[in-house]
Protein backbone atom coordinates (compact mmCIF):
# COMPACT_ATOMS: atom_id res chain seq x y z
CA UNK A 1 0.00 0.00 0.00
CA UNK A 2 3.05 2.58 0.53
CA UNK A 3 4.59 1.23 -2.21
CA UNK A 4 1.06 2.63 -4.38
CA UNK A 5 0.65 6.05 -2.58
CA UNK A 6 4.73 6.75 -3.28
CA UNK A 7 3.77 5.63 -6.77
CA UNK A 8 0.70 8.07 -6.53
CA UNK A 9 3.04 10.97 -5.56
CA UNK A 10 5.56 10.42 -7.95
CA UNK A 11 2.91 10.34 -10.88
CA UNK A 12 0.69 12.61 -9.89
CA UNK A 13 -2.67 9.66 -10.31
CA UNK A 14 -4.87 8.36 -7.08
CA UNK A 15 -3.68 5.51 -4.84
CA UNK A 16 -6.58 3.87 -7.06
CA UNK A 17 -5.37 4.85 -9.96
CA UNK A 18 -1.78 3.87 -9.62
CA UNK A 19 -2.92 0.55 -8.04
CA UNK A 20 -5.34 -0.49 -11.11
CA UNK A 21 -1.94 0.56 -13.56
CA UNK A 22 -0.11 -1.40 -11.79
CA UNK A 23 -2.37 -4.46 -11.43
CA UNK A 24 -2.86 -4.05 -15.71
CA UNK A 25 0.68 -4.04 -16.04
CA UNK A 26 1.45 -6.86 -13.65
CA UNK A 27 -1.29 -9.49 -15.68
CA UNK A 28 0.21 -7.90 -19.07
CA UNK A 29 3.93 -9.95 -17.75
CA UNK A 30 2.13 -12.42 -16.27
CA UNK A 31 0.23 -13.02 -19.69
CA UNK A 32 3.40 -12.84 -21.74
CA UNK A 33 5.29 -15.42 -19.11
CA UNK A 34 2.59 -17.58 -19.36
CA UNK A 35 2.70 -17.69 -23.24
CA UNK A 36 6.26 -18.47 -23.34
CA UNK A 37 6.48 -21.70 -21.70
CA UNK A 38 3.52 -23.47 -24.03
CA UNK A 39 5.65 -21.91 -26.69
CA UNK A 40 8.23 -23.46 -25.93
CA UNK A 41 6.57 -26.56 -25.23
CA UNK A 42 4.63 -26.78 -28.81
CA UNK A 43 7.65 -26.03 -30.95
CA UNK A 44 9.95 -29.16 -29.01
CA UNK A 45 6.54 -31.03 -29.36
CA UNK A 46 6.18 -30.32 -33.10
CA UNK A 47 9.51 -30.55 -34.38
CA UNK A 48 9.52 -34.10 -32.71
CA UNK A 49 6.93 -34.66 -34.01
CA UNK A 50 7.99 -33.71 -37.52
CA UNK A 51 10.81 -35.92 -37.21
CA UNK A 52 8.70 -39.26 -36.09
CA UNK A 53 6.81 -37.86 -39.05
CA UNK A 54 9.30 -37.89 -41.38
CA UNK A 55 11.21 -40.95 -40.01
CA UNK A 56 7.99 -43.36 -40.05
CA UNK A 57 5.21 -41.55 -42.86
CA UNK A 58 3.15 -44.84 -42.02
CA UNK A 59 2.75 -43.52 -38.56
CA UNK A 60 1.73 -39.95 -39.32
CA UNK A 61 -1.61 -40.23 -38.49
CA UNK A 62 -1.49 -41.67 -34.79
CA UNK A 63 1.20 -39.25 -34.33
CA UNK A 64 -0.64 -36.35 -36.01
CA UNK A 65 -3.55 -37.16 -33.46
CA UNK A 66 -1.05 -37.39 -30.66
CA UNK A 67 0.63 -34.61 -31.53
CA UNK A 68 -2.77 -32.14 -31.76
CA UNK A 69 -4.20 -33.14 -28.66
CA UNK A 70 -0.35 -32.26 -27.40
CA UNK A 71 -1.05 -28.61 -28.57
CA UNK A 72 -4.02 -28.50 -27.11
CA UNK A 73 -3.37 -29.64 -23.67
CA UNK A 74 -0.09 -27.12 -24.03
CA UNK A 75 -1.97 -24.38 -25.19
CA UNK A 76 -4.04 -24.46 -21.98
CA UNK A 77 -1.35 -23.13 -19.99
CA UNK A 78 -1.63 -20.02 -22.44
CA UNK A 79 -5.50 -20.02 -21.49
CA UNK A 80 -4.76 -20.32 -17.86
CA UNK A 81 -2.39 -17.63 -18.26
CA UNK A 82 -5.38 -15.23 -20.67
CA UNK A 83 -7.91 -15.67 -18.15
CA UNK A 84 -6.24 -14.73 -15.31
CA UNK A 85 -4.98 -11.65 -17.38
CA UNK A 86 -8.58 -10.73 -17.97
CA UNK A 87 -9.64 -11.19 -14.20
CA UNK A 88 -6.89 -9.09 -13.09
CA UNK A 89 -6.15 -6.41 -15.48
CA UNK A 90 -8.39 -6.25 -18.66
CA UNK B 1 16.05 -39.30 -42.79
CA UNK B 2 17.58 -36.17 -43.35
CA UNK B 3 16.00 -32.77 -41.67
CA UNK B 4 15.85 -31.45 -45.58
CA UNK B 5 13.95 -34.62 -46.79
CA UNK B 6 11.96 -34.13 -43.12
CA UNK B 7 11.19 -30.63 -44.28
CA UNK B 8 10.17 -31.21 -47.27
CA UNK B 9 7.82 -35.00 -46.76
CA UNK B 10 3.60 -33.94 -47.09
CA UNK B 11 1.59 -35.78 -45.89
CA UNK B 12 -1.18 -35.97 -48.20
CA UNK B 13 -3.74 -38.74 -46.69
CA UNK B 14 -6.54 -38.34 -44.16
CA UNK B 15 -6.63 -35.41 -41.81
CA UNK B 16 -7.10 -36.98 -38.16
CA UNK B 17 -6.83 -33.69 -36.50
CA UNK B 18 -9.84 -32.82 -38.46
CA UNK B 19 -11.86 -36.01 -37.60
CA UNK B 20 -10.68 -35.58 -33.56
CA UNK B 21 -12.11 -31.49 -33.76
CA UNK B 22 -15.17 -32.79 -35.26
CA UNK B 23 -15.85 -34.82 -32.35
CA UNK B 24 -15.11 -32.37 -29.83
CA UNK B 25 -17.40 -29.85 -31.11
CA UNK B 26 -19.27 -31.81 -31.24
CA UNK B 27 -19.22 -32.80 -27.70
CA UNK B 28 -19.30 -29.34 -26.76
CA UNK B 29 -22.22 -28.64 -28.85
CA UNK B 30 -23.61 -31.10 -26.28
CA UNK B 31 -22.19 -30.50 -22.80
CA UNK B 32 -22.62 -26.37 -23.70
CA UNK B 33 -26.75 -26.24 -22.60
CA UNK B 34 -25.16 -27.69 -19.20
CA UNK B 35 -22.38 -25.34 -18.97
CA UNK B 36 -24.48 -22.03 -19.86
CA UNK B 37 -27.33 -23.56 -17.28
CA UNK B 38 -24.61 -23.85 -14.40
CA UNK B 39 -23.32 -20.26 -15.67
CA UNK B 40 -26.86 -18.75 -15.72
CA UNK B 41 -27.13 -20.21 -12.27
CA UNK B 42 -24.50 -18.48 -10.43
CA UNK B 43 -23.73 -15.40 -12.62
CA UNK B 44 -26.95 -14.54 -13.95
CA UNK B 45 -28.14 -14.01 -17.31
CA UNK B 46 -24.79 -12.02 -18.02
CA UNK B 47 -23.14 -15.39 -17.33
CA UNK B 48 -25.11 -17.60 -19.50
CA UNK B 49 -24.22 -14.94 -22.53
CA UNK B 50 -20.76 -14.87 -21.16
CA UNK B 51 -20.63 -18.88 -21.14
CA UNK B 52 -21.89 -19.51 -24.56
CA UNK B 53 -19.29 -17.03 -25.53
CA UNK B 54 -16.38 -18.54 -24.31
CA UNK B 55 -17.58 -21.88 -25.58
CA UNK B 56 -17.79 -20.76 -29.11
CA UNK B 57 -14.31 -18.98 -28.53
CA UNK B 58 -12.64 -22.46 -27.75
CA UNK B 59 -14.67 -24.18 -30.42
CA UNK B 60 -13.43 -22.16 -32.87
CA UNK B 61 -9.84 -22.48 -31.80
CA UNK B 62 -9.95 -26.17 -31.81
CA UNK B 63 -11.12 -25.53 -35.26
CA UNK B 64 -8.69 -23.21 -36.89
CA UNK B 65 -6.01 -24.72 -34.75
CA UNK B 66 -7.15 -28.23 -36.79
CA UNK B 67 -7.56 -26.91 -40.08
CA UNK B 68 -4.26 -25.27 -39.95
CA UNK B 69 -2.39 -28.95 -39.15
CA UNK B 70 -4.52 -30.63 -42.08
CA UNK B 71 -4.43 -27.63 -44.28
CA UNK B 72 -0.29 -27.51 -44.12
CA UNK B 73 0.45 -30.88 -43.33
CA UNK B 74 -0.61 -31.61 -47.50
CA UNK B 75 1.90 -29.49 -48.55
CA UNK B 76 5.30 -30.02 -45.94
CA UNK B 77 5.69 -30.51 -42.38
CA UNK B 78 8.23 -28.07 -42.74
CA UNK B 79 5.62 -25.75 -43.33
CA UNK B 80 3.32 -27.27 -40.67
CA UNK B 81 5.51 -26.86 -38.12
CA UNK B 82 5.90 -23.00 -39.15
CA UNK B 83 2.29 -22.71 -39.48
CA UNK B 84 1.70 -24.34 -35.86
CA UNK B 85 4.01 -22.52 -33.48
CA UNK B 86 2.41 -19.10 -35.78
CA UNK B 87 -0.74 -20.23 -35.48
CA UNK B 88 -0.68 -20.69 -31.36
CA UNK B 89 0.22 -16.95 -31.84
CA UNK B 90 -2.19 -15.96 -34.26
CA UNK B 91 -4.79 -18.24 -31.72
CA UNK B 92 -3.57 -16.44 -28.74
CA UNK B 93 -4.08 -13.00 -30.49
CA UNK B 94 -7.70 -13.75 -31.71
CA UNK B 95 -9.05 -14.86 -28.87
CA UNK B 96 -7.52 -12.12 -26.96
CA UNK B 97 -9.23 -9.84 -29.65
CA UNK B 98 -12.31 -11.66 -28.96
CA UNK B 99 -12.41 -10.59 -25.85
CA UNK B 100 -11.21 -6.95 -25.79
CA UNK B 101 -13.83 -6.41 -28.35
CA UNK B 102 -16.92 -7.22 -25.76
CA UNK B 103 -14.95 -6.92 -22.37
CA UNK B 104 -17.19 -3.64 -22.19
CA UNK B 105 -20.28 -5.01 -23.22
CA UNK B 106 -23.38 -4.88 -20.39
CA UNK B 107 -23.59 -8.39 -21.11
CA UNK B 108 -20.32 -10.04 -20.47
CA UNK B 109 -19.44 -11.32 -17.36
CA UNK B 110 -15.17 -12.03 -17.30
CA UNK B 111 -15.18 -14.27 -14.33
CA UNK B 112 -17.87 -16.65 -16.33
CA UNK B 113 -15.97 -16.34 -19.50
CA UNK B 114 -12.73 -17.23 -18.09
CA UNK B 115 -14.21 -20.01 -16.19
CA UNK B 116 -15.90 -21.58 -19.41
CA UNK B 117 -12.80 -21.55 -21.51
CA UNK B 118 -10.55 -23.57 -18.69
CA UNK B 119 -13.28 -25.80 -18.03
CA UNK B 120 -14.34 -26.07 -21.74
CA UNK B 121 -10.93 -26.30 -23.35
CA UNK B 122 -9.86 -29.20 -20.74
CA UNK B 123 -13.06 -31.27 -20.35
CA UNK B 124 -13.47 -31.61 -24.44
CA UNK B 125 -9.95 -31.89 -23.86
CA UNK B 126 -10.16 -34.87 -20.90
CA UNK B 127 -12.80 -36.27 -22.55
CA UNK B 128 -11.71 -37.05 -26.29
CA UNK B 129 -8.18 -38.43 -24.70
CA UNK B 130 -10.46 -40.99 -22.82
CA UNK B 131 -11.90 -42.00 -26.97
CA UNK B 132 -8.21 -42.00 -28.48
CA UNK B 133 -6.85 -43.56 -25.76
CA UNK B 134 -9.22 -46.61 -26.84
CA UNK B 135 -8.19 -46.52 -30.08
CA UNK B 136 -5.24 -44.70 -31.34
CA UNK B 137 -5.58 -46.70 -34.36
CA UNK B 138 -9.25 -44.90 -35.27
CA UNK B 139 -8.18 -41.37 -34.42
CA UNK B 140 -10.96 -39.74 -32.63
CA UNK B 141 -13.29 -42.29 -33.10
CA UNK B 142 -14.33 -45.12 -31.25
CA UNK B 143 -14.75 -47.91 -33.65
CA UNK B 144 -18.60 -49.84 -33.35
CA UNK B 145 -18.33 -53.10 -32.69
CA UNK B 146 -19.67 -53.94 -36.02
CA UNK B 147 -16.76 -52.07 -37.59
CA UNK B 148 -13.91 -53.39 -34.94
CA UNK B 149 -15.02 -57.10 -36.19
CA UNK B 150 -15.00 -56.27 -40.11
CA UNK B 151 -11.25 -55.13 -39.32
CA UNK B 152 -10.75 -58.43 -37.31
Amino acid sequence: MEAFSHIAAATGLTGDEAKAAAAASSAGFAYGLAAIGPGIGIGYLVGKSVEAMARQPEAAGMVRTTMFLGIAFTEALALIGFVVFILIGL
Amino acid sequence: MSDATAMTTALPGPSPEVAVTKDMVRRGLIVAPLLIAICGFVWGLDGAYSSAYGIAIVLVNFALAAIIVAYTARISLGLMMGAVLFGYLVRLGLIFLAVLLVKDLSWISLPALGTTIIVTHLGLLVWEMKYVALSLAHPGLKPSARHSQELS
